[in-house]
C-alpha cells in the first residue's frame, strides 16, 4: 500500500493504515507526518470529554451529523481505556455513531489508551494530524469517561467541551477541582432527568466562582438521544471560537499545545536513547545497583547517566 | 513489532442477541487485543467501512438469525472491495454444519459454531492474521 499517495488522494485505508504505524511507533510514520506537517492546522479540534455513561460519544454523533449537513468533513477520534493487565481494550465508541459509519464524508476512529493516564492515548497528536492533512474540516477529539485529573485533553483541543449528567450528586463536589476547570462550553445531557437544573445551577454556582472574566463558559441542558438542544450547542461552541480568534487566544492555545508537543517528543528521544545505551552497555543495571545498596543516590545517578549518555554518543 | 492485534466484532442483520460476541469479545480483549464493538444490527456496508477505518487485522461476526448465508459473503466482498485485501475475516453463531463449506469458498476464513472455546477463536486469529 502506497501511504503517502493513499492519503493525498483522500484513501480513508490509507489515512487509516498511516495512523496504527503511528500507534505502534513505526518510524516510517514520523516521516510521512513530517513531509506533511505543513499541511496540518486547518481543522478545529473539538475535545470531548465527561464521566463515563454521560453521553459523550451520542453528543459526539449528534454534532457531527450537525456538522455534516453544513458539508463538511469530520473526524472523529474515540479513546476508550486500555486494560493496564492484559493491554486488549474494549473500544465501543462507535455503538452511538452507527449511522456516520457509511458517510463518506466521515472517519471515526477508535484507540485504546495504551497506559497513558491523561484520558488520552499518546498517537491522539499522531492521528489528529492524519486526519488534518486527510482534508478534515473538524476533529472531535472523545476522551476516556474521566474522573478528576484526565486534562490531557485540554493540551489538544481548541474547544473543550465538558458532557455532565444530572444525579452525580455529592460527587460533583468533588470533581470540581480536576476537570471542571477545563471546561469551555458545559453540557447537560440526559435533561430529561430529575435535577437537571439543579446540576445547571451547580454549575453555574461554580462558575462565579472563578471571577470576573472576560469568557464565561455557557451551560447548556441537552437531551442527546433525542437530538434536543443540539442546535444550542453548537452556537455555543461557535461562539467559543469566535471568542478565542478574536482574544488573540486561538494562536496562544495552539502555541501552549506546540510547546507541550515537542517537550514531550524531547522527553521521548531521551528515554529512547536511554533505553538504547542500556540495551548497548548494560550502564542504567550498574547504577540501579548502586543505588540499591546505598553507593549512590538516585540525584546523582541522574546526573552520572546524562554524562554518560553523552560521552558514549560522542563516541 | 510488538503491536495489539485489532479487531472488529459485529453483529450484522437483525437478532438482538449479542451475549456470545460480548463473551468473545472479552476473552480477546483479555488476550491482549484490542476489540472495536460496533453493537447489533449492522448492515454489511457499516461494518466494511468500520473494519476500513478503524484499520482492523481481523473481522469476526456473529449471527443467530440464520441470515448468515446472505450477510456473511456480502462483508467479505465489500471489505476487499474496499481494499481490506488482507484482513482476516472469521464467523460464528448458530450455522449448520452443511453450510460451512460454502461460507469458507466465500471467504470466510472459519467459522466458530456453540461450545468453541474462546481460546480456540483466539489462536486461529493469532496464527492466521496476514500482518506481522
Amino acid at each position: 500500500m502506497d501511504i503517502r499517495a493513499g492519503l493525498l488522494s483522500g484513501s480513508k485505508r490509507a489515512a487509516a493504515r498511516l495512523i496504527t504505524m503511528i500507534e505502534n511507533g513505526d518510524p516510517e510514520a514520523i516521516e510521512i507526518i513530517k513531509e506533511n506537517y505543513h499541511k496540518t492546522g486547518k481543522a478545529r479540534i473539538i475535545g470531548v470529554t465527561g464521566p463515563p455513561g454521560a453521553g459523550k460519544s451520542t453528543v459526539t454523533d449528534k454534532l457531527a451529523k450537525l456538522v455534516r449537513k453544513q458539508g463538511k468533513r469530520v473526524a472523529i477520534i474515540a479513546v476508550d481505556p486500555t486494560s493496564p493487565f492484559s493491554g486488549g481494550a474494549i473500544l465501543g465508541d462507535r455503538i452511538r455513531m452507527s449511522d456516520l459509519n457509511t458517510d463518506e464524508g466521515v472517519f471515526i476512529r477508535s484507540m485504546g489508551t495504551r497506559g497513558a493516564l491523561g484520558g488520552l492515548s499518546k498517537s491522539v497528536h499522531g492521528a489528529i494530524k492524519v486526519m488534518d492533512i486527510f482534508g478534515c474540516d473538524y476533529i472531535f477529539v472523545e476522551t476516556v469517561g474521566v474522573g478528576q485529573s484526565e486534562i490531557d485533553i485540554v493540551k489538544v483541543a481548541d474547544t473543550v467541551l465538558m458532557v455532565m449528567v444530572p444525579g452525580l450528586g455529592d460527587d460533583i463536589q468533588a470533581i470540581k477541582a480536576g476537570i471542571m476547570e477545563i471546561g469551555d462550553v458545559f453540557a447537560i445531557n440526559k435533561s430529561d432527568r430529575e435535577g437537571a437544573e439543579k446540576t445547571a445551577t451547580e454549575i453555574e454556582l461554580m462558575l462565579d466562582l472563578n471571577g470576573m472574566t472576560e469568557y464565561r463558559p455557557p451551560v447548556k441542558n441537552i437531551i442527546a438521544k433525542d437530538n434536543k438542544g443540539i442546535d444550542e450547542l453548537w452556537e455555543a461552541l461557535e461562539s467559543h471560537y469566535k471568542y478565542m480568534v478574536s482574544s488573540g487566544n486561538f494562536d496562544k492555545r495552539r502555541e501552549k499545545a506546540i510547546e507541550t508537543e515537542i517537550l514531550e517528543i524531547f522527553k521521548q528521544n531521551l528515554l529512547d536513547r536511554v533505553m538504547r545505551l542500556q540495551k548497548n552497555t548494560e550502564y542504567l543495571s550498574e547504577l540501579i545497583s548502586k543505588v540499591f545498596n546505598k553507593q549512590l543516590d538516585p540525584f546523582n545517578a541522574a546526573v552520572e547517566l546524562a554524562n554518560v549518555l553523552n560521552k558514549e554518543e560522542g563516541k | 513489532m510488538n503491536r495489539p492485534i485489532r479487531v472488529l466484532v459485529a453483529k450484522p442483520g437483525l437478532d438482538g442477541h449479542d451475549r456470545g460476541a460480548k463473551v468473545v469479545a472479552r476473552a480477546m480483549r483479555d488476550a491482549g487485543m484490542e476489540v472495536i464493538y460496533t453493537g447489533l444490527r449492522q448492515t454489511p456496508e457499516q461494518i466494511a467501512e468500520a473494519a476500513i477505518q478503524e484499520d482492523v487485522d481481523c473481522v469476526a461476526m456473529s449471527i443467530l438469525s440464520g441470515a448468515h448465508n446472505h450477510l456473511f459473503p456480502k462483508v467479505v466482498k465489500l471489505v476487499r472491495e474496499k481494499g481490506g485485501e488482507d484482513i482476516l475475516i472469521i464467523g460464528g453463531g448458530v450455522i449448520p454444519e452443511e453450510d460451512i463449506p460454502g461460507l469458507k469458498e466465500a471467504g470466510i476464513a472459519e467459522i466458530f459454531t456453540p461450545g468453541t472455546p474462546t481460546s480456540v477463536t483466539i489462536d486461529f486469529i493469532r496464527n492466521n492474521i496476514k500482518r506481522d
